[in-house]
């Protein structure tokens, strides 16, 4: 759609942008404030430089805590797209079980997040919890509080239970938007069902699975609540993801300097994946209008 | 097209046939994967404490609901979800309220900085509640918010906000531009098209973003617990509280669990169609 000029629009964009800065630019300057400044109590405050970007760059513990989180992004990515994908082609395409199967598969989602976390917290306790009895029995040593296998399984499983609807949702609707005519063209050219695949359906959801991917890749990097409800970042630092680690930093020892270049250096990381985000979406956004 | 004549149509049904059934069997089991841990917890909810912990059972054998009694008679309890329901509602109205121009502004007009802008509340919802636990604690507690309503409301402004404009911004472009010209030739006033014309005609697009922004201020728990200690305590930050000197109480920790469940499960039939959409951003 063309749209006109009207510098005049700003004022319309002015109640979301005074919102937004109370509740983002405020905070972020009290980080950027902190992490430049060393304090010995009583308020007091001393100009620190870079020190403590110099201190958490170098520090171990921060890579450590990059290191887990990475590899559980990956891991949840690697496990909930194909899924996604699988499910979404295996859905019914219209009618009452299209329904049944979008609200149930929507269930997951709309469970507040710690409540995940105690869900799988029961189910994987090996006294009572269904799984953990389960493998119990099947004489499988399972302690997700002990071992850090069991410990990342749980917490990798949880995640696809939580999120792979959504790439399977996403999917779906990438999916239903191909023209009848399109298979059509397809029988006629008696391809395979993986041809049809790999050469229709595929490139007609990439754009969807690219948002789905994202999404998945920005809100798995700043998971919080379900691995700290479940493992409390244990054992030892086995689960201590990127934002359990910073909180901990932050509300539990308040090193607020140290913490501050943390978040600022994380935040960097979000913006460019972010900006990415951005542009997939604008290109989606020109490609149908 | 010699193929498609020739083939009967008899044996194209004996091959759509078990087709169907793998389907069947993979959404099955898939849907069995997703409802098992939600079974469990809801079973535990019927159970006494003596059955959790002393006979391990598939279904409860002595049927109890004292365990949402508990939880519906105790003001320390019911009170949580107060809480949180206030929280919430004030959160969807505010970004309601202050979305809708906005992407009325967004899907219709090009001004300076405007792909700067719609860009920047990107990152906001995009930002980790991690980094801005400890900022907006102090921030509350010097302007004396800290444990209030409104300053749970106003913190999941910060992803609830731009969620909203996102999503209703992809509906308003669904609507022909030549609606709101014809409006204003016909003398409508800017507000009196916007309320009385072009908000039933997204009213879908609104219900949706209402119900995403519920939805994610519903399952927020560190900015809220961070926020709050008594008075505009959640109800998810109570469910703790059952961790007590004999041990956990599981039965009332799970009927908590399942209570949280029910505001979701109540609604999202009406918005199936458009849960793609929501969690997209309003794309897609």
């Amino acid at each position: 759609m063309e749209k006109t000029v009207n510098q005049k629009a700003w004022f319309l964009v002015l109640p979301v942008l005074l919102l937004v800065a109370f509740s983002a630019v405020i905070p972020l300057m009290t980080v950027v404030n902190y992490s430049v400044q060393d304090t010995f109590g009583n308020n007091q405050f001393f100009w620190a430089g870079l020190e403590w970007f110099r201190e958490m760059l170098s520090s171990e513990r921060m890579w450590d805590a990059l290191g887990r989180q990475l590899m559980f992004s990956g891991i949840i990515l690697a496990i909930e797209v194909p899924l996604g994908i699988f499910v979404a082609l295996n859905m019914p395409k219209s009618g009452f079980w299209a329904s049944f199967c979008l609200v149930l598969m929507s269930l997951p989602l709309l469970i507040p997040w710690n409540v995940v976390g105690t869900i799988w917290q029961i189910f994987g306790r090996v006294d009572i919890g269904l799984l953990g009895y389960t493998l119990d029995k099947l004489g499988i040593n399972y302690n997700y509080t002990q071992d850090t296998i069991a410990a990342w399984v749980t917490i990798v499983v949880m995640d696809v239970w939580h999120w792979t609807s959504l790439v399977a949702l996403l999917a779906y609707a990438g999916l239903k938007s191909i023209p009848d005519a399109y298979y059509q063209a397809a029988k006629i050219d008696q391809a395979s069902r993986w041809k049809v695949f790999r050469f229709i359906e595929l490139p007609k959801m990439m754009g969807v699975l690219m948002i789905a991917i994202l999404l998945r890749f920005m809100d798995s990097f700043m998971i919080y609540t379900e691995p700290f409800v479940v493992t409390g970042g244990g054992p030892g630092n086995a689960t201590t993801l990127l934002s359990i680690d910073l909180v901990k930093m932050a509300l539990g020892q308040f090193d607020l300097g140290p913490a501050a270049a943390f978040s600022i250096m994380y935040f960097l990381v979000i913006l460019l994946i972010s900006w990415v985000f951005y542009t997939v979406m604008t290109n989606l956004d020109k490609r149908e209008g | 097209m010699a193929d498609m004549t020739v083939t009967p149509a008899a044996t194209q049904r004996k091959r759509a046939l078990p087709r169907i059934n793998s389907r069947a069997v993979v959404m099955g089991l898939y849907l069995l994967f997703l409802l098992l841990p939600i079974y469990w917890l809801l079973n535990m909810s019927l159970k006494t404490n003596t059955e959790i912990l002393n006979s391990f059972t598939l279904w409860p054998s002595n049927l109890t609901f004292a365990n949402y009694a508990t939880i519906l008679t105790d003001p320390a309890w019911y009170m949580g979800y107060v809480n949180s329901l206030i929280y919430v509602v004030m959160n969807t109205v505010i970004s309601l309220t202050v979305a809708l121009p906005a992407a009325y502004a967004f899907s219709r007009y090009s001004f300076m900085g405007d792909k700067h802008l719609f860009f920047w509340l990107l990152t906001n919802r995009m930002a980790p509640p991690a980094v801005f636990a400890l900022p907006f604690f102090q921030l509350y507690s010097s302007v004396g918010l800290f444990d209030t309503h409104i300053a749970v409301a106003l913190a999941h402004c910060l992803f609830n906000v731009p969620l909203a404009v996102w999503i209703l911004e992809g509906f308003m472009r669904g609507v022909p531009k030549e609606i709101d010209e014809t409006a204003y030739i016909d003398g409508y006033s800017f507000g009196r098209f916007f309320v009385k014309i072009f908000m039933p005609l997204i009213a879908s697009g609104i219900g949706v973003a209402a119900f995403f922004c519920f939805m994610f201020s519903w399952v927020e728990l560190l900015l809220s617990r961070t926020l709050t200690t008594v008075d505009a305590k959640p109800i998810a930050a109570i469910m703790t509280r059952t961790q007590g000197a004999s041990g956990i109480d599981w039965g009332v920790l799970a009927a908590a669990g399942v209570l949280t469940i029910v505001p979701g499960a109540l609604v999202i039939y009406f918005v199936r169609n458009y849960i793609a959409k929501g969690f997209a951003l309003g794309r897609v």
